[in-house]
């Protein structure tokens, strides 16, 4: 089961899940999604350890999509 | 139906970075740059002051209070650019309970179980890069570089300008800046600004205590030459 989960101020909400194999659930998930990335979140995947990659599309195989806000220097 | 996944490019460009278009992307050669920079500025401060001092000596021994005035001035600058880089470190309150604990466990997921049981231990996650080694804050990170025994504190946070970013719990602030280093580091750098550069041993001592065992896990890192995340 994969997941789109928002870091907010509830610690994490889980915002979609979907498997590959049920096409409602992942279009749901990328409708989602596409509503985080306009409210101005930002997509993130781990790509391996130590590494992560912004996508401006669901990744639908991807186990985890973590949304996160802008970062700006203090 | 969703797109396959499409990442930004093989080597990404953290999107924040254009805020910031104006400044030079962060290399180690930047790095060298900056780092000599602030070391000149430390030699200008420390050292008029020190001859000033000893020329009040010299001229007139009954000068001592002003010459000790001086050295005090010549201690005291360097020392207060070091709190300000210890400072990108600082924790910056609390969220309730919950909350705190989901981003603590979200935080975790990302990260191996030494820098785990770190964080826990100091609140800051240890993070290997191209560039060095980094530490990584709420609301900044601090990197020893590759090469040479300085320490650089960048100060860099969430994005205030979004009504969410208030009331984020601490873990989910560390998170957020740890993705951004992880998917372009350089950009990461760029974009955070520089409030310290210079001797490690400087802004170890500004650090709150808990937090001081992070920098000797960090140089640990450096001098077994891992590029394994922890």
């Amino acid at each position: 089961m994969s997941k789109l989960i928002r870091m907010d101020q509830t610690g994490h909400s889980t915002l979609a899940e979907w498997t590959v194999a049920d096409p409602a659930a992942v279009e749901a998930a990328v409708e989602t999604f596409r509503g985080e990335l306009d409210r101005g979140y930002l997509a993130m995947v781990s790509t391996g350890p130590g590494h992560a990659e912004q996508v401006r599309e669901l990744p639908i195989d991807a186990d985890l999509v973590i949304l996160r806000l802008p970062i700006s220097g203090g | 139906m969703a797109a396959p996944p499409q990442p930004l490019a093989q080597a990404a460009v953290l999107p924040e970075v254009a805020a910031v278009h104006w400044r030079p992307r962060v290399d180690e050669r930047h790095l060298r740059r900056v780092g000599a920079f602030w070391t000149l500025t430390t030699v200008a401060h420390v050292v008029p002051f020190t001859l000033a001092a000893a020329g009040l000596m010299a001229l007139q021994p009954l000068a001592l209070p002003v010459a000790l005035a001086c050295i005090a001035h010549a201690w005291v600058i360097p020392e207060l650019y070091a709190q300000r880089g210890a400072n990108v470190l600082r924790s910056h309150g609390r969220a309730a309970d919950e909350p705190e604990r989901r981003s603590v466990g979200l935080l975790g997921d990302l990260v191996g179980h030494e820098a785990r049981e770190l964080h826990a231990r100091t609140g800051l996650v240890l993070e290997p890069g191209g560039l060095g080694v980094w530490l990584i804050g709420e609301a900044g990170a601090l990197l020893l570089p590759l090469r040479g025994r300085k320490a650089y504190c960048y100060c860099v946070k969430v994005d205030g300008r979004h009504a969410e970013a208030a009331a984020l719990p601490a873990g989910d602030r560390t998170a957020h800046l740890l993705l951004a280093l992880r998917s372009d580091e350089q950009g990461f750098a760029t974009v955070a600004n520089l409030s310290f550069a210079g001797a490690r041993w400087r802004v170890r001592r500004r650090l709150r205590k808990p937090q001081r065992p992070a920098i000797a896990a960090a140089v640990g890192m450096l001098d077994r030459g891992s590029s394994d995340p922890l």
